[in-house]
């Protein structure tokens, strides 16, 4: 099957994926959690339902400069707050028992994280992505004996955590999802899962190439076609697991679930359709660049 | 006997082995049929083997993180900014020290408390299972440490009497050893005012023992031998070098002290552990139900072979949960549902490529060429997991890595994972293959 004659189509939606990613950053970021940002966040359970906007209210009567409250689960509620001392989250919580008619309230999870603590998270997520690239490609680069493999791959990869970055931005925008430490781990999830299939389809195409010696374009097709059946089987299974997560798992890690499971469809869509004929264009590309180079040279 | 089968008896021991770990600590079992009435518990018990000063010792319970059995999980920032760099480590460990101590007043089994220093931040990490009210801990534990000498009274007035010579007072104390003996001991070296009320205190209590309190707790309480001036002093007796050790680390916290500021708080309550618990068993249920079933639809008998190989691997990985032991988190058991996923990709890859070898041979040679082409594909991909999850993971603990617990969990149970699925995947569904074919080989005949 001749999966390279739509290889413009490819670039289309992908580039158009990549677009709309960045013009989601642009216009609303990141909504980020307080992992990252500093800040409280207390969970509450009531006997019943309770208004979000008289519970803001409540708390802002109180004095206290509230971010937000979400409902996330049965009479469960998500309160928001900037750092919180021992002392405020014990009003806090008397405020909260208020709240219900019966005076019911159980804290079932609070935390808070102090200012210093989100850069040094950015900065060590940076630090891991660099590394955890870095071996990779070294790795790629090595297995293949092709520099162009391993940049290849990377592209990809690098694709598929853009795609889940913009769509966390969307997220955060629609559904008020927050970015958390967790994001984080899927993120770095995201880039060895789409390696990992980039590579199966890389593998095919070293040894077809050692049997048969055709052009490069011919051999991407036939490890296309060999190799997406199993492809999209692997990833069926590990989305069965993920919609399981995401459909009975507990709240905790829901969106977790939500991020891997975007990165893993993206990774499997970008084995073929990113980083195969990326390869493709390689030399052809690289033709064009020197081309150009050399003409426009006096 | 041929080999693959006297292997799959191996693979079969082995599984029952760890099927045995696996199994929750009681099972009741209660079976009410017709005049049938059994009511028992199935009890699993732990290696416990002693013999002699031999001894064997191993609970096999699942260890559940913090956010998973409850808890808090509290990190303090240490103001190291009045002490002198070559000095901070050594206040650091005093900290972590009395923190410790304070943290054992709670009672509560396997607190946990360590260190992490990362670009010029000192801080302490501690982890209180069980304890929802954190504002007790935090005060207790946010304190600075207070060190004291104190007058011990006679048998008439018994009792220990606080003197004004403190922490503040004392520079620094240290593990030394005695020019003659060679043993052990702790020199202690005072401030100049230090110096001064120190030399009055031992003038006073000659062949009295001088008590040293650190946070009201007794750390020490050496004889005084005679006057001492001139500001350093040494604790000696019958020490062993640990002990000493750990007094000078003791008597650094107060003379040292580190001011601490919470900056990060993480407290679950044991009701939402458990109903993650609960509803992450659910989610997995369904989960690995749909995989299993995927592959029987998918690839027929093979799949049946591979649901096996997938079964022996979840009850091999629970068990290397139970003997390692990992603490599990929710993030973790995320990261072990993941690899689960992940674990049928192997068989995937071979049967994929059984597909199109098996027109080009024969039946067997084709499972057998199958595995070996599969390989390479299989040792590429997985080492590439590996290293992200090694990243995540950080064994080595560099600094300027993640060294927190949820992103650990998640990488360590993947990891596994992937491990665990090379050798389900390919070993032992090799193995049930070539016995399973040979079979209807036989059969066929």
């Amino acid at each position: 099957m001749d999966w390279l004659k739509h290889k413009k189509l490819y670039f289309l939606i992908s580039g158009t994926a990549v677009v709309l990613s960045f013009l989601s950053l642009l216009t609303w970021g990141l909504k980020l959690g307080v992992d990252f940002r500093g800040g409280s966040i207390v969970e509450y359970k009531f006997s019943k339902e309770i208004s979000t906007e008289k519970a803001m209210e409540e708390m802002t009567n109180e004095g206290f400069e509230i971010n937000s409250v979400q409902e996330i689960g049965e009479n469960s509620y998500l309160f928001r707050f900037p750092a919180l001392t021992e002392i405020e989250k014990d009003r806090v919580a008397s405020i909260a028992a208020g709240l219900d008619d019966t005076g019911f309230s159980e804290e079932l999870r609070f935390e808070t994280v102090g200012p210093s603590v989100g850069p040094e998270l950015v900065r060590k997520t940076f630090y891991a992505v660099f590394v955890a690239t870095g071996m990779i490609l070294l790795w790629v680069a090595i297995q293949f004996k092709s520099f162009k493999f391993g940049v290849c791959a990377v592209a990809a990869m690098f694709y598929d955590s853009f795609i889940l970055i913009g769509s966390f931005s969307a997220l955060g925008h629609f559904l008020k999802v927050e970015v958390d430490f967790l994001f984080v781990t899927a993120l770095l999830i995201t880039l060895s899962f789409s390696v990992h299939d980039t590579i199966v389809v890389f593998d095919r195409i070293r040894e077809i190439n050692k049997i048969r010696r055709g052009d490069l374009y011919s051999v991407i097709n036939s490890a296309i076609t060999e190799t997406m059946v199993r492809s999209l089987n692997n990833s069926f299974t590990i989305i069965f697991m993920l919609i399981a997560i995401i459909l009975i798992g507990g709240i905790t890690i829901r969106w977790f679930a939500v991020a891997l499971l975007i990165g893993i469809v993206s990774g499997t869509f970008s084995s073929p359709f990113v980083a195969s004929p990326l390869l493709a264009s390689w030399d052809g590309a690289l033709e064009k660049v020197k081309k150009v180079f050399f003409r426009k040279k006096p | 006997m041929s080999s693959p089968l006297k292997k799959l008896l191996l693979i079969f021991l082995l599984t029952l082995a760890a099927g045995y770990v696996s199994l929750p600590k009681e099972i009741p079992l209660n079976i009410n049929y017709g005049p049938v009435n059994i009511e028992k518990k199935i009890k699993r018990h732990d290696i416990n083997i002693s013999y002699k000063d031999f001894q064997i010792r191993k609970e096999f319970d699942l260890k559940f993180g913090l956010d998973l059995a409850g808890g808090s999980h509290l990190v303090f920032e240490a103001d190291t900014s009045k002490i002198e760099d070559e000095r901070k480590e050594i206040a650091v460990e005093g900290l972590k020290n009395a923190i410790e101590r304070r943290v054992n007043l709670f009672g509560i089994s396997e607190p946990n408390v360590q260190t992490s220093s990362y670009a010029g931040k000192d801080r302490i990490i501690v982890e209180l299972p069980g304890i929802r009210d954190t504002k007790q801990a935090v005060d207790l534990i946010g304190q600075t440490a207070q060190l004291v000498f104190a007058e011990v009274g006679t048998e008439e007035e018994p009792g220990i009497y606080p003197t004004d010579l403190t922490g503040a007072d004392l520079k620094r104390a240290d593990v030394a050893f005695d020019q003659t003996t060679g043993k052990p001991m702790v020199a202690l070296e005072f401030t100049a005012s230090g110096s001064e009320k120190f030399s009055r205190l031992t003038a006073e209590n000659i062949g009295m023992p001088l008590a040293i309190l650190l946070d009201t707790e007794v750390i020490s309480a050496p004889i005084v031998q005679d006057q001492i001036t001139g500001g350093s002093a040494q604790i000696t007796g019958d020490f062993t070098i640990d002990e000493v050790k750990k007094l000078a680390v003791q008597l650094n916290a107060g003379a040292l002290p580190v001011p601490v500021e919470l900056v990060e708080q993480r407290t679950v309550g044991a009701t939402l552990g458990a109903e993650s618990i609960e509803k992450s068993v659910k989610a997995g249920i369904v989960g690995i139900s749909m995989v299993l079933l995927f592959m029987v639809l998918s690839y027929g008998r093979l799949g049946i072979v591979a649901d096996v190989a997938l079964i022996i691997f979840g009850i091999l990985t629970l068990a290397c949960y139970k003997l390692i032991p990992v603490v599990l988190t929710l993030p973790g058991i995320a990261g072990f549902l993941l690899s689960v996923g992940m674990a049928v990709d192997s068989n995937i890859l071979i049967f994929e490529r059984f597909k199109e070898e098996k027109i080009k041979r024969p039946y067997k040679d084709a499972l057998e060429v199958s595995f070996g082409r599969a390989w390479d594909s299989i040792r590429d991909a997985n080492i590439a997991t590996l290293t992200t999850a090694f990243v995540l993971a950080n064994p080595l603990d560099w600094n300027f890595l993640h060294t927190s617990g949820p992103v650990r969990g998640f990488a360590i149970t993947l990891s596994l994972g992937v491990i665990l699925s090379l050798f389900t995947g390919i070993y032992v569904t090799r193995n049930l293959l070539r016995v399973f074919i040979k079979d209807t080989k036989k059969k066929g005949k």
